[in-house]
């Protein structure tokens, strides 16, 4: 069992391609897996069946030498994308009975591609969340320091819990202000968010449409590489999706990072971050000094409006995407004698605090007499802030930062909204811009903990992404495996 | 925007539920008032932002929304659209009665 856990995604499509092992026996050693680490709820729904009707088909591929890229691999899936006569509840209550009749596009790219569902996994309800704890059904417990109970970050709590418990070879989650790489970065795994446009939203439940995006979470960096091959593509049904071919990524692993420009923010070193992270950060620069790359400080003059910019943007596009739960169409329904108390009761009793919380915010920057002095407001600090890239990238080709200013936190510590938002402060603004970034695991600080360290690069260069990502994981070497993880 | 510590009260809170229709119990009212108005106070932050000739960005993408021919290309699925309603009818969502 755990030689087939051992292999990573590539190593695993290598061995299943030569023939050395099974998409059964793989898939079923996964489903044990997710069976030994249930204490960690990272699954909302786990679909046995279905999982060892597509390995079996899979293998016959395999056999027959029809095998496609991702043929007999198995993942998760973030339950904020639609499956097809799968559960998908966005970890609401408000949608704990929805199942969707139809399939997200980047799952079926997925499929085509020859990938195998495990389950749906957790995350924070609507992806509005920083610690997976916003989940209806409780929280989903990080793999590492497993006696401690950590919180696995969010909202793809689940995923990159999953991922590094080893109960999936990979996961999708989505990103709209860190939702991949602040999760990825505590549970020491890689997550890749793709430039806005390179994945279809078509199907993934809607939280903030101008920044959701969907993106890989997996174990190395060749990994990603290789799920966002079949996940990224121009899909008709999105009005925002690139009509952009990507290359395929595995084609720039080893392009190195000789003579690369690597701008470091002076921005991204404030109060509050963690000492550990700091000295990992300094030795990642020197790392990828060394490998011939050179440093070169940049300034993002807006990067501290890039939060509470995005805490206008996003509860404002949420109040607005949310408005569909109505009791009517789909989801749940609160019994009431008129309409209006239907929707009031339907919404008040199906959504949870923070997700109420964020309607209300916009609500109120969206309504007459304070939609510009905060919803405009915030869109122009937006420009500033794209702004701020763009002349920086004149002068680098990549920019390096820390992944989050602290590593993983305690679940449970009851937080006020605000530090709690303060968790995305490094992921945020390349969120705004809509650039890809990639966050990967370089070190463990004091108290064993998975440190994230991220690269953002320019609009639709995630090839140059996954280069210099390459370098950096070949210099960190971390090779760690949490204490919660299957055996 | 406002700088006071007091920005929404509770007749604003109350005020905003009922424009997004959200039922907000009477106990939960002080709490989340609270809380909206450490949120409010944050974002506040972008007052000192000079944005006087900037124009608002509301997508990142820089491409114009395309268009498609206006064709048919799905339909006939009725069932398929009515399955996950709390409650349907002879081909009809059903809400409480709105006409007396």
């Amino acid at each position: 069992m755990s030689e087939l856990l051992d292999l990573n995604l590539v190593e695993a499509s290598e061995a299943l391609k030569n023939k050395k092992i099974s998409s059964l026996e793989l898939t079923k050693a996964y489903l044990k897996s997710i069976g030994d680490t249930s204490s960690l709820g990272a699954y909302l729904e786990i679909v046995e069946n279905k999982a060892i009707n597509m390995a079996k088909e899979s293998d016959k591929k395999l056999i027959d030498g029809t095998a496609r890229p991702l043929e007999g691999i198995p993942i998760g899936i973030k339950d904020m994308f639609c499956t097809k006569d799968i559960k998908t509840t966005a970890s609401s209550k408000i949608l704990e009975n929805f199942i969707p009749t139809y399939e997200s596009t980047v799952t079926q790219n997925l499929w085509n591609d020859g990938a195998v569902i495990l389950g749906k996994l957790s995350c924070d309800e609507f992806a509005m969340g920083s610690s997976n704890e916003t989940a209806a059904k409780g929280n989903v417990i990080n793999p590492w320091l497993k006696n401690k109970k950590m919180s696995p970050g969010g909202s793809s709590g689940g995923s990159a819990a999953a991922v590094a418990a080893r109960s999936a070879l990979a996961a999708t989650g989505t990103d709209t202000g860190g939702s991949i790489r602040q999760p990825a970065a505590f549970c020491g795994i890689t997550g890749l968010k793709p430039t806005y446009g390179r994945c279809s939203r078509w199907g993934i439940v809607a939280f903030s449409s101008s920044l959701d995006q969907a993106g890989p979470l997996t174990r190395t960096v060749s990994d990603a590489a290789l799920m966002l091959n079949s996940m990224a593509g121009y899909d008709q049904k999105d009005s925002t999706s690139a009509n952009l071919k990507m290359p395929d990524l595995m084609d720039y692993l080893d392009k190195g990072i000789k003579g690369k420009k690597i701008g470091i923010p002076k921005e991204y070193t404030q109060d509050g971050i963690s000492e550990d992270i700091v000295n990992f950060y300094e030795k990642s620069i020197d790392w990828l000094k060394d490998e011939g790359a050179e440093i070169i400080p940049v300034s993002l003059p807006h990067t501290k409006y890039a939060l509470p910019a995005y805490y206008i943007i996003a509860p404002a596009e949420a109040s607005s995407n949310l408005a569909r739960y109505d009791g009517v169409r789909y989801g749940a329904r609160h019994e009431a004698s008129s309409l209006d108390e239907m929707y009031e009761l339907t919404r008040g009793n199906g959504f949870g605090d923070e997700v109420k919380r964020r309607i209300m915010i916009g609500t109120y920057v969206l309504s007459s007499g304070y939609y510009d002095a905060y919803y405009l407001k915030a869109q122009k600090v937006r420009r500033l802030i794209k702004e701020d890239f763009e002349n920086v990238y004149k002068k680098v080709d990549y920019i390096l930062t820390p992944s989050t200013p602290t590593t993983s936190f305690e679940l449970g510590k009851k937080q006020d909204p605000l530090t709690m938002y303060l968790n995305d402060v490094f992921t945020v603004p390349a969120s705004l811009a809509g650039l890809p970034g990639i966050s990967l695991p370089v070190g463990l600080d004091k108290s064993g903990l998975p440190i994230g360290i991220q690269l953002i690069a320019n609009s639709f260069d995630e090839p140059g992404l996954i280069s210099i990502a390459r370098v950096l994981e070949m210099c960190a070497g971390f090779n760690f495996i949490a204490d919660g993880a299957a055996k | 925007m406002p700088n006071k510590d007091t920005i929404v009260d509770v007749p604003t809170v109350n005020k905003i539920a009922r424009l997004c229709r959200l039922d907000i119990p009477e106990v939960n009212k002080e709490s989340l008032t609270k809380d909206l108005n450490n949120i409010l106070g944050f974002v506040a932050q972008l007052d000192e932002v000079d944005t006087s000739n900037v124009e608002p960005l509301a997508s990142v993408t820089g491409h114009k929304l395309p268009l498609r021919s206006d064709d048919v290309n799905d339909g006939n699925i009725e069932d398929l659209v009515l399955k996950n309603a709390p409650e349907s009818s002879s081909g009809f969502f059903v809400v409480p009665k709105v006409i007396e």
